[in-house]
């Protein structure tokens, strides 16, 4: 009866002295518990043909498959999109013989090898679920493509291979013939990427784009189902948009180890290299409108209810918000090119402060003909004022022939932002310079004007004239700008007198900022059209051929979509943030062995804290 | 002039609200706050990146701001007014909280899809009528039969206009059928406001199902009678 009388009072101590841990553990062994009694259960019905498993307990099948399917994206596109700019910067220390080419092209490498595992990581996750939750779709894609899953398990086989060799041997490979090796490995590595980055767009634009031919061998159906009409804006599209999510989280990396720089040679180089990450982010930015615009005109072509979907259907309003980004994005590249002509230049600011208004002033009115939709959220009372949600004057705004017109003067002014950065603190001494910046000036003055009159035509001619012809050659007017003042501008600096010399690591803490702002937008605008990409399928998962008939069979709310594009936005920031804490931690115990044991240098404060101003003596 | 940059980058503020809010809609329909909201969003960006463009200018930009909030050195009128601020700021932001979540009876803000997706077995058809001169007339003959007592002289100003909302469309803008297919129009024709899918929600359209009183033929050559008379060209792939 003792020991009977013991145990409660045993248990009731217990409960008294550690009930939250109690608490605690039952709590996490009832949420573990609930997705296991979930899949027994869906195990206990197992029938011989299952089409769907679910995991309602911890928010469902595909909102599991939309978050791990996004970070396995956004980490493929920064793995795929760095070796391209590291490689490039590697031949340009070859070349020019600069070593702080060579030491930021190891750098992006080294974020690059720490990202590598995660990305694979996040694919092994996401194929594992996708064949557990949705068995019968991937039954019928295998069915199709098991080809192409053989060529891509080789190709990954080699990028790991060629990537190891790369990072590994870059020490090792650093003179004579052995660099050429080396360069050799770095252009493998992205040919392995690229065929990477295009063999499973195949498959999830063989999703929305299919093309199913019922007779041939294995093989011929998979390449039927390869090239499909999609396929290749969606390769190209993705291949830019790469380069530019690449560039901008560099150039966010650099920042924030700009803020956090407490000596001046940490602040130089973490300068130069945000300004070399917004640079990549910039130049990629620059073509990406062009190939989004094909993009779409091929999903037109393809299916005119899908093209109205996303462009004029209930997805359109995405497209206000993509619009609000790359406003935000085009100021922010913008800003961060103004900052640095006013502080890494000395005297540069009384000299441009004109010129970068202008510029200003033009980038914000196209902003605002960019953001203005064609059907307004307006209220009972503003619409019947307005006749409708379209508005009589503004409403011009709405459609294709305004938002091209802007986003090609958009993209003007945003690389004459860096060739004013690119000549400032330099007099030209060539003969011929007047007559070359006069012609450089006529042809981005003529150039611009000739967008604007295409632009206000295309309202005049039928629709497949302004998308065949005008907004053709509304983009070749303005590739032709760049490829006009970018040579004739590097010919004239190669005899131009430098007056006053760059300073690097002058850049104010807001310039860092600017640099993490930039990547958070283009992570938010690749979570924004991800979901607009996906749900252009509505209740397909293969369009037109296999049914959604799960229970998840409908598109999301915006509102509801918008969480997720948000909290996927959030979980990779913290991801990278990890992985690059991780990457550099051996950095860190270097810098501290040398600074005196973990200790800061006298009088060093991080440039977050202030301490940019402190170390300049300003 | 200290302050100067602030006080500028004020008055172009106020002045483009008031430009948008009063002068704007003496020419035209006023704006909808969305639109403004958009516009002065940009504007105050615009002001906050060109002040902050050097470390004068931003002290110039800020330091009026945080010196008046700071209260350093502060006497007599200027205490006040930043003790005022500093309770009325909060007051202001909470009663916009409060009035932007409160119940209402004011409908919510709109933003129908005007131009969802249309149904499979509408898509990719072609016009079947030749298009003659003869057969556009027969079709602005049945335009103005059945379409022009709200449609109008194919700009939306037809006599039975005034009495809907929205009002029917304007097919001269070069925002309406100009941006669609024929066998959209058809579809819109044929089924009317009653067919609009869920995505065409709330079901805004007050367009008869012309299925039923109409034969496909008849609503082919409206369509094209539709396109000519309002000098458009429907979108086309080739």
């Amino acid at each position: 009866m003792k020991n009977h009388g013991g145990h409660p009072g045993l248990i009731a101590s217990l409960f008294r002295e550690q009930g939250s841990l109690i608490a605690g553990l039952s709590l996490l062994i009832a949420l573990l518990g609930f997705p296991l009694a979930g899949l027994a259960q869906d195990a206990a019905s197992a029938s011989a043909a299952v089409a769907y498993r679910d995991i309602p307990q911890v928010g469902g099948s595909r909102n599991i498959i939309w978050v791990v399917a996004q970070q396995h994206l956004l980490l493929a596109g920064f793995v795929l999109g760095v070796p391209i700019f590291a490689w490039v910067c590697e031949i340009v220390g070859w070349k020019s013989g600069e070593k702080r080419y060579d030491k930021l092209a190891k750098e992006f490498t080294k974020l690059l090898t720490s990202a590598y595992a995660t990305t694979a990581l996040f694919g092994g996750i996401l194929l594992f679920l996708l064949i557990g939750f949705y068995p019968k779709l991937m039954t019928y894609l295998t069915d199709i493509f098991f080809p192409s899953f053989v060529v891509y398990c080789a190709l990954f086989l080699l990028e790991t291979v060629t990537l190891y060799l790369y990072w590994y041997g870059w020490e090792a490979m650093q003179g004579g013939g052995m660099k050429v090796l080396h360069l050799f490995l770095g252009f493998l590595l992205n040919v392995f990427a690229f065929f990477i980055m295009i063999v499973p767009n195949s498959w999830a634009t063989f999703q929305a784009s299919p093309v199913v031919i019922a007779e041939g061998s294995a093989l011929a159906r998979a390449w039927a189902a390869t090239w499909n009409p999609t396929w290749w804006p969606v390769n190209i599209h993705r291949l830019i948009a790469n380069v530019v999510l690449g560039g901008f989280i560099c150039g966010a990396y650099a920042g924030i180890r700009y803020l956090s720089a407490t000596t001046a040679e940490e602040r130089d180089h973490y300068d130069w290299m945000g300004y070399v990450g917004n640079f990549i982010g910039v130049f990629g930015m620059l073509p990406l409108p062009f190939a989004g615009y094909w993009l779409m005109r091929e999903i037109y072509q393809y299916n005119q209810q899908m093209g109205i979907t996303l462009m004029g259907g209930f997805l359109s309003w995405l497209f206000i918000l993509q619009a609000v980004l790359i406003g935000a994005l085009f100021l922010g590249a913008n800003y961060y090119f103004w900052l640095g002509i006013t502080h890494r230049i000395e005297g540069a600011e009384a000299k441009y402060r004109k010129p970068i208004m202008a510029m200003l002033v033009i980038l914000l009115l196209c902003l605002g003909v960019w953001m203005t939709p064609h059907s307004l959220v307006a209220s009972l009372e503003e619409a019947r004022k307005m006749g409708g949600t379209h508005h009589p004057l503004l409403g011009v705004f709405g459609v294709m022939s305004a938002k091209m017109t802007v986003v090609n003067l958009m993209i003007l002014v945003t690389f004459m932002s860096f060739v004013i950065y690119w000549r400032a603190g330099k007099e030209e001494t060539a003969t011929w310079a007047k007559v070359a910046k006069a012609v450089m000036g006529g042809v981005l003055g003529l150039a611009a004007i000739v967008v604007i009159i295409l632009g206000v035509w295309g309202y005049f001619v039928p629709a497949i004239v302004r998308i065949n012809y005008f907004s053709v050659a509304q983009v070749l007017i303005v590739l032709f700008v760049m490829l006009t003042i970018t040579p004739l501008t590097a010919l004239l600096l190669r005899s131009a007198k430098t007056t006053t010399e760059m300073v690097w690591g002058r850049m104010p803490p807001r310039a860092g900022y600017a640099l993490v702002m930039n990547a958070v937008m283009v992570i938010l605008l690749m979570t924004l059209m991800g979901y607009a990409r996906s749900s252009s399928r509505v209740h397909w998962h293969v369009y037109g051929v296999m049914r959604d008939s799960s229970q998840y069979a409908y598109s999301p709310a915006l509102g509801y979509a918008a969480v997720f594009m948000s909290l996927n936005t959030f979980v990779f920031c913290l991801l990278v943030s990890f992985i690059f804490w991780v990457a550099t931690m051996g950095d860190k115990g270097k810098s501290a062995e040398v600074s005196g044991k973990g200790k800061m240098p006298a009088g060093a404060v991080p440039a977050m804290a202030g301490g940019s101003q402190k170390l300049d003596g300003k | 002039m200290k302050g100067g940059v602030l006080l500028k980058g004020a008055i172009l503020t106020v002045g483009i609200y008031l430009f948008l809010k009063l002068a704007l809609p003496l020419f035209t329909a006023p704006l909808p706050a969305s639109l403004i909201f958009i516009y002065l969003a940009l504007t105050v960006t615009g002001i906050v990146i060109f002040a902050t463009l050097s470390g004068q200018s931003t002290e110039a930009f800020f330091g009026p701001i945080s010196r008046f909030l700071s209260g350093e050195g502060q006497t007599g009128a200027m205490k006040t007014a930043r003790l005022l601020v500093l309770v009325l700021f909060p007051l202001l932001v909470g009663w916009q909280t409060y009035s932007s979540t409160a119940p209402s009876d004011q409908p919510p803000a709109e933003n129908r899809t005007i131009h969802p997706a249309p149904p499979g077995e509408f898509v990719g058809l072609s016009n079947p009528i030749p298009n003659t001169p003869e057969n556009v007339m027969a079709g602005k003959g049945l335009f103005a039969a059945f379409c022009s007592p709200c449609h109008g002289n194919f700009d939306g100003k037809g006599p039975a206009a005034r009495g809907f909302s929205p009002p029917p469309a304007n097919f001269v803008d070069p925002g309406t059928i100009a941006q669609l297919q024929e066998s959209y129009v058809f579809w819109r024709i044929k089924n009317g406001g009653v067919g609009l899918p869920i995505e065409g929600m709330p079901w805004k359209s007050a367009m008869p199902r012309w299925e039923v009183e109409l034969k496909d033929e008849q609503i082919w050559k409206i369509i094209m009678g539709e396109y000519d008379g309002a000098h458009q060209k429907p979108r086309t792939w080739e």
